[in-house]
């Protein structure tokens, strides 16, 4: 694996921004207390004007960027997740979904992989809590190269997206000149008959190594990128579930209500398929490197893979 | 408009919070009777507005964070020319666009959607920071509960405020001492507020809610302050001008019954006649 690149999603989101800048003179950048660490630090070096630090307040930053966009600015405001989506929710229920408001919330340090601070600050909920929000995208990148064209997406799109971003640095999968990104729109990374994967975020890159693994033993492993949870793409899933008629998903957040609920929320009404889903089992995190907390929770490829084949003995 | 005609106004903005919370058997008569001469006084003297272009970018802005007490709002909005009065009594009912509480996307001439306590002064306190931002003249008025300033949030949104020196952005207290429990000194006291409201360096203002030279002293003090927000901690009664809701908690949040409403409306239709004679 050391051939590979890796850089971290919140990288790809401060680039971004910085880009988008120059494109949006309306597009202003929040932060509480964390610029460094969701790398709005760049936006900030760059347009010092259009960056506010709100201090360590997050419901009120949420307030803040509400009233901002209803003069017509564009807001992306960061936290992590725990926070932004977590301490926040209501803030973001009330004062960002429920008046359809063009605002952005860019989430860092989601799920186990913010290592050692531990459990206080894994947030593996916040897919769960975004996505019940009527009218909310939730969009959870796989990679630096998919961060920023989701950054990019969201700025171009009308109404609240929650963009979803981890600490640790990630393989980069997306670098080919085919790479299309489109909210809504699943990519299948990987053909296959016999199972259907379906990842987002960093359990993507994991799931083709997984993939791989699998080739080895014969099992021919379909791989599909959601970086978007909300809207779902169903038909995708769907028509690969009919296909293989196996569906295991992939994902570092809780197994309740996020991917995995969501793809089987729409199996179960529209083509009901087993479904095994791989995440958080219910339980807080710990303290640990991201490397040896995603091997200990059974989100790197060979935790991918061993769920996988149980699952289809 | 001078006082006497705010008066009158302000005497049917009452009518009209008794009609559409009869009419709705529910809703929130006392705050919305205490802050009614507020909202007269916002929407017929001192916001530059225009119910015709009620998303004219340069106006001023209102953001009603004790949104519970929108039948005052509504009132005021309806008279001042945002829609037909005869609205008001679809309040809460299905369909209607009054809904229980403020939402912009159902009624033009709402800037924020609010009625979670707390949250609205933290969008009131966005746009002051973009008109700053964009070098517009307009003003951010937003009116708070004195129960409402027990969430932790309205204070953030202070001390953001007063480190951004928006003096653009003016905060009214609507200081009428009651909250669903009683009396917000026996609850949990917020008081003192001034003096809260100073260290968070705003300007604080006093004034009587219920007197149109005072609110207007006070609004205009506020215009006059540079480099620091406004605190206006308006003294109030809660269901000011109808005898039997005045200073009664229990009043807060239920809806007059066939009879009270009677009763609610000729005193209301006498204090108007009274206006008359003047």
């Amino acid at each position: 694996m050391s051939e590979i690149k890796k850089v971290a999603t919140r990288e790809g989101y401060g680039k971004a921004l910085v880009e988008l800048g120059a494109k949006y003179p309306n597009l202003v950048v929040l932060d509480a207390d964390l610029a460094a660490a969701t790398k709005t630090s760049m936006f900030q070096k760059a347009y010092p004007d259009r960056h506010i630090d709100c201090g360590i307040a997050e419901c009120n930053m949420i307030g803040i960027a509400a009233g901002l966009a209803t003069t017509g600015k564009i807001p992306f405001l960061s936290s992590f997740a725990m926070f932004a989506a977590g301490r926040a929710f209501e803030q973001v229920r009330n004062s960002v979904g429920y008046p359809h408001l063009n605002v952005k919330i860019g989430a860092s340090h989601a799920g186990i992989t913010v290592g050692e601070d531990g459990a206080s600050h894994q947030c593996n909920e916040d897919i769960a809590l975004m996505r019940t929000i009527p009218g909310m995208v939730v969009i959870n990148p796989a990679d630096e190269i998919e961060t920023s064209e989701a950054v990019k997406a969201s700025a171009a799109y009308e109404g609240p997206v929650y963009l979803r971003f981890g600490r640790a640095a990630v393989p980069v999968i997306n670098d080919n000149p085919e790479y299309k990104f489109e909210i809504g729109k699943g990519i299948v990374l990987r053909e296959g008959t016999d199972v259907t994967i379906v990842a987002t975020g960093i359990c993507v890159s994991a799931s083709l190594e997984a993939a791989d693994m699998l080739a080895a033993d014969g099992i021919s492993a379909e791989v599909i990128n959601i970086h978007t949870i909300k809207p779902l793409d169903e038909e995708l899933i769907i028509a690969s579930a009919k296909k293989t008629g196996k569906v295991v998903t992939a994902e570092e957040h809780s197994v309740i209500g996020g991917l995995g609920s969501a793809v089987c929320d729409a199996l179960s009404e529209k083509a009901p398929t087993p479904v095994c889903k791989i995440g958080i089992n219910d339980v807080f995190g710990e303290s640990a490197s991201a490397a040896v907390l995603i091997h200990k929770y059974g989100l790197d490829g060979e935790g991918i893979y061993n769920k996988v084949k149980g699952f289809l003995k | 408009m001078n006082k006497l005609e705010l008066a009158k106004v302000a005497n049917e903005v009452r009518k009209g919070i008794i009609a559409a919370v009869h009419s709705a058997k529910a809703g929130h008569p006392g705050g919305s009777l205490s802050a009614a001469d507020i909202y007269t006084y916002l929407y017929f003297e001192e916001m530059n507005i225009d119910p015709k272009d009620p998303k004219k970018p340069d106006r001023d802005r209102f953001v009603l964070s004790k949104g519970h007490t929108v039948p005052g709002l509504y009132a005021a909005m309806a008279h001042r020319g945002y829609f037909p009065v005869e609205k008001l009594i679809t309040l809460r009912k299905l369909g209607s666009p009054l809904q229980g509480h403020p939402c912009m996307q159902h009624v033009d001439g709402i800037d924020m959607s609010s009625g979670s306590l707390g949250q609205g002064v933290s969008a009131a306190v966005g746009m002051a920071l973009a008109g700053k931002m964009d070098n517009k003249d307009y003003r951010v008025y937003t009116l708070l509960g004195d129960g409402e300033i027990q969430e932790g949030q309205v204070w953030e949104a202070a001390m953001f405020a007063g480190h951004r020196k928006l003096d653009n952005l003016v905060v009214i207290v609507d200081n009428n001492g009651l909250q669903i429990d009683g009396d917000i000194a026996d609850v949990c006291s917020p008081y003192p507020i001034d003096k809260k409201f100073e260290a968070f360096n705003f300007h604080v203002v006093h004034a009587d809610a219920h007197d149109f030279d005072s609110l207007k002293a006070a609004f205009d003090e506020a215009r006059a302050t540079k480099g620091m927000p406004t605190a206006i901690i308006a003294k109030s009664i809660k269901g000011k001008g109808v005898s039997f809701m005045e200073n009664e908690a229990s009043w807060h949040g239920v809806a007059p019954n066939d009879e009270q409403y009677e009763k609610a409306m000729a005193e209301l239709e006498k204090a108007g006649e009274a206006l008359c004679q003047k």
